[in-house]
């Protein structure tokens, strides 16, 4: 089905997180177990967004309307 | 007769006022309310009209004047350039051009629609510079004629399919450079509102660095070429990707600093903890000292302190009544210092 959205957030929401996370422990007064929570989902974060910067390849496709009004996408990588 | 339109006025009533001229002369006109046009439609200064009408005398100046009842632009670009105002003014009414509208673009978009010719030099321009500015996106292209006869009905359905587009962040509406009459499409009324009613931000891209389309006052962002759009539109992955890595480093930091304080929150609640013990051992310490001066007070010693003292025999037993005592017998006497040799001279 044509734009079928990614189930993994997006780099502007993990970079939105991250930049969230960070404040959090910049201001956070020591709760440890907190801290280290915090710390450990903004490593994942940082890891999803490097990923998605460094390997992610634009791709374009061609969104179609059949006779029936369905839209479907065809890739058009191959230009 | 025929001219050229010049200090046309509209008034309050809705009577035209202007002067028709050529390159000789020159007559004052007037167009009463019952045969003008809204004042939306009135014509552009320059515009070359043929006029209907008939030869009055205005009797308070006595001049003439001629009293137009039709005014019909001579030629095709006349009668576009009346086209064009016609739907600027609508528009323009219905509040389209308004800056408070405007909507500001996504910072990282990561899906963006396209919509333009297959074919045409835009569509590759916008891949190319995609490709090189911003891997992370995902471009979804709805192809449609930019220019002829179908071009303004192709624009608004490709428009209408971006509606229906998932999670789009942005739409991209645009076409390469052509000729002004190819614009055309771009100033359509109902391309304009097709444009105004997409869901997400807008960047109109018509490749016409030196006109300005309908389409580009409607669009919440005008570019002046299609490539032009995706540079405003995409941000540069060099950037984006040296923002990640600060904030990488401001991680590390406020961990470091986070458990920093922690550790310093932990040594007071130590200190705190061994204050508590301290508290709670001066009781039983205190009841030891009690208890340890209590078997110091009992201790045969401290009795021998007090001036008693205690007889034994050679074999360490102590002789506690006169029979223990054989006349002449030695004993050995304890008193507080040590032992003292004895001897029994009797008994009493």
């Amino acid at each position: 089905m044509t734009g079928d959205a990614p189930t993994s957030p997006s780099l502007a929401e993990d970079l939105k997180r991250l930049e969230e996370i960070v404040r959090a422990l910049e201001r956070e007064e020591g709760d440890l177990d907190r801290s280290l929570a915090l710390f450990e989902e903004g490593v994942a974060r940082l890891r999803a967004a490097r990923q998605r910067l460094t390997e992610a390849e634009a791709r374009v496709r061609k969104v179609l309307e059949d006779a029936e009004g369905a839209l479907r996408t065809e890739s058009l990588d191959d230009d | 007769m025929r001219g050229e339109l010049s200090g046309l006025k509209v008034y309050q009533s809705g009577h035209w006022y202007f002067t028709l001229r050529d390159a000789e002369a020159q007559v004052r006109a007037v167009m009463w309310k019952r045969y003008a046009p809204p004042a939306e439609a009135a014509p552009p200064d320059g515009t070359q009209v043929f006029a209907y009408g008939i030869p009055t005398v205005w009797e308070e100046r006595g001049e003439f004047r001629l009293t137009v009842t039709e005014l019909l632009a001579t030629d095709r670009l006349g009668k576009a350039q009346l086209a064009l105002e016609r739907v600027r003014k609508a528009l323009e009414r219905d509040g389209l051009f308004d800056l408070a509208r405007k909507r500001p673009l996504p910072s990282l978009p990561e899906r963006v629609a396209i919509v333009t010719s297959l074919d045409g030099a835009a569509l590759h321009d916008i891949v190319t510079v995609a490709r090189k500015r911003w891997p992370v996106v995902e471009l979804f292209v709805v192809g449609t004629k930019v220019q002829g006869a179908e071009a303004a009905a192709g624009v608004v359905r490709a428009l209408g399919i971006v509606n229906r587009l998932r999670r789009i962040d942005l739409c991209i509406v645009g076409r390469g450079g052509g000729a002004k009459e190819d614009l055309a499409v771009f100033n359509s009324e109902a391309v304009c509102r097709a444009l105004a009613a997409v869901v997400v931000p807008t960047i109109s891209a018509v490749g016409h660095e030196t006109d300005i389309t309908l389409a580009d006052l409607v669009a919440d962002v005008r570019a002046p070429t299609p490539s032009a759009a995706v540079e405003m539109a995409l941000p540069d992955r060099t950037d984006i990707t040296r923002h990640a890595a600060g904030l990488a480093l401001r991680l590390g930091n406020a961990l470091g600093r986070g458990t920093r304080i922690a550790g310093e929150r932990l040594a007071r609640t130590a200190d705190r903890l061994e204050a508590a013990l301290e508290r709670q051992l001066e009781g039983p310490r205190r009841d030891l000292e009690r208890l340890k001066a209590q078997l110091d007070a009992l201790s045969p010693l401290r009795v021998l302190e007090r001036g008693y003292s205690v007889a034994r025999d050679g074999h360490g037993k102590v002789l506690r009544r006169r029979a223990d005592f054989a006349p002449g017998a030695p004993f050995q006497l304890r008193v507080s210092d040590g032992d003292v040799a004895a001897r029994a001279d009797g008994t009493s």
